[in-house]
């Protein structure tokens, strides 16, 4: 699965989508497809504060558990109750359905686009 | 890495692939859980190729099975298979393995893949005491695929002449499967029905897809594990290593102490009047959280004393809650006592059951 222009990467697999002072993060179709399944999703509560590169949740598959590393420095506005209750999601929609929370921030961090993405993954 | 003869084959049907026992093997296809389903509900197939076969022939060779693993190979009825372990000389575990008896003085090994080297060197070593030299690594030429799950009888069926209602579970006899020759055996590692074929290398590539095109499902390692895991069954690495020993791991049954002497034979004699200091257990937890090897366990949410430790565990594809092996002082190890697991840092309750967590109906 090519991974969308309209948004940005980090080198943890995640992809951070921008609207307004709002970013939807979600981890890309490579991470998915490496974790396999899975099976259960840790997300952090409403309010809690991110820190860039800081562990703020856990996806787990049959097989292993791949942490979720905030992208950003802010405060988580909304969770996907989608994938807590069907985490296949993240797995059948990884880059629309199955996002996984919603941060509001002042400050964006440098990230990578879609090519240095594919890059880093090798699929470029 | 080395691979199996079947791993171009592998790519072809999408396979990703992991390192196991030093393998590049294919880890799964599509999805980990639609793989295990279909062992569990219809069949699939496994390349195992990767696994060690040792081919132990000659006059003596009974007598030198008996001398060299802890069970007793020359008990063994031509045509049948018996699960055993091969022990260093203090009982320590250097692999777990079927031994089949293909004939009166032909015996087939099979060990795991990662021990392969292990294996054969204690068996050649043990073969010069003895001045036994029928002892033959043919790991190299040979194909070994598992057909696993409720349907598979009826698709091996069809693409092979040996009747499979007279080949009953733990036995294995010579046949032609896809115009291949081929040793059929009924063994497997999922806790469902099935076969284990062993035949040539090179055949590889026919008989896998001669498998596929009768109906079985390619399934890949991910699968495997779980599926063993249910069944309660031991991967060496984890639930087995040197430092185990057989009466800790369950398996004290497997061990024949009366009898002439074998490699391991006094260290085991003593360990087996003594109660194990731990014990492999079986645990369920509630929940999605799956507690992992190397996780510490304790004996209640507030303990910080360790107590024992995971070997294995995942959030069950068929059962829905977590299970896991793992390791327990003794007194601790009752049935239905409640411990605590150490999940990345939270704790959470597991309560010990009687293994397998998974028994397919009959």
């Amino acid at each position: 699965m090519s991974n969308p222009t309209n948004r940005s990467y980090t080198a943890e697999h995640e992809w951070v989508l921008v609207e307004g002072d709002v970013a939807t993060i979600g981890i890309t179709a490579y991470a998915a497809e490496k974790l396999g399944d899975v099976v259960f999703v840790d997300l952090p509560k409403v309010g809690t504060s991110t820190t860039y590169m800081k562990i703020c949740g856990e996806i787990e598959s049959t097989k292993s558990v791949g942490e979720l590393y905030a992208p950003l420095d802010g405060e988580v506005v909304e969770i996907n109750d989608v994938v807590v209750s069907a985490p296949e999601t993240v797995n059948t929609d990884p880059f629309g359905a199955g996002w996984l929370i919603k941060v509001k921030f002042t400050t964006l961090p440098e990230l990578m686009t879609a090519e240095e993405y594919a890059a880093l993954t090798g699929e470029g | 890495m080395p691979q199996t003869p079947l791993h171009a084959e592998h790519a072809r049907l999408g396979a990703s692939f992991t390192d196991f026992g030093g393998w590049d093997m294919p880890v799964r296809y599509s999805s980990d859980l639609a793989e295990h389903e279909a062992v569990r509900t219809n069949a699939g197939v496994f390349d195992i190729s990767h696994m060690a076969e040792i081919f132990v022939q000659g006059e003596e060779s009974a007598a030198f099975l008996d001398y060299s693993l802890v069970g007793q190979a020359s008990l063994i009825e031509n045509g049948k298979a018996k699960y055993s372990l091969i022990c260093n000389a203090d009982g320590g575990i250097i692999d777990d393995l079927i031994v089949y008896r293909l004939e009166d003085e032909s015996f087939l090994v099979i060990a795991n893949a990662g021990n392969r080297d292990a294996v054969v060197t204690a068996l050649k070593s043990r073969a010069e005491t003895l001045g036994f030299s029928g002892v033959e690594d043919k790991s190299d030429d040979f194909a070994l695929l598992a057909i696993q799950g409720p349907n598979a009888t009826k698709i091996l069926q069809g693409i092979t002449d040996t009747d499979l209602t007279k080949l009953p579970y733990y036995s294995v006899g010579a046949g032609i499967v896809s115009g291949v020759e081929a040793y059929l055996c009924r063994t497997g590692y999922t806790g469902e029905d099935g076969f284990e074929v062993l035949f040539s290398a090179t055949d590889a590539i026919k008989v896998f897809n001669a498998l596929i095109e009768a109906g079985a499902i390619p399934c890949g390692l991910a699968s495997r594990d779980t599926l063993r895991l249910e069944a309660g069954m031991p991967l060496y690495g984890h639930e087995l290593n040197l430092e185990v020993n057989p009466y800790e791991a369950g398996f004290g049954k497997v061990v024949r102490l009366d009898r002439v002497d074998f490699v391991g034979r006094s260290a085991l004699a003593e360990l087996s009047g003594r109660t194990p200091t731990r014990k492999l257990v079986g645990l369920v937890g509630e929940g999605k959280r799956a507690a992992r090897a190397d996780y510490p366990l304790f004996a209640d949410s507030e303990s910080t004393v360790q107590i024992g430790i995971i070997t294995s565990g995942a959030l069950s594809p068929t059962l829905g809650y977590p299970v896991a092996m793992g390791y327990l002082e003794t007194d601790l190890s009752e049935l239905g006592n409640t411990v605590s697991v150490d999940i990345r840092g939270t704790r959470l309750p597991m309560t010990i059951v009687k293994l397998p967590f998974y028994k397919r109906s009959k």
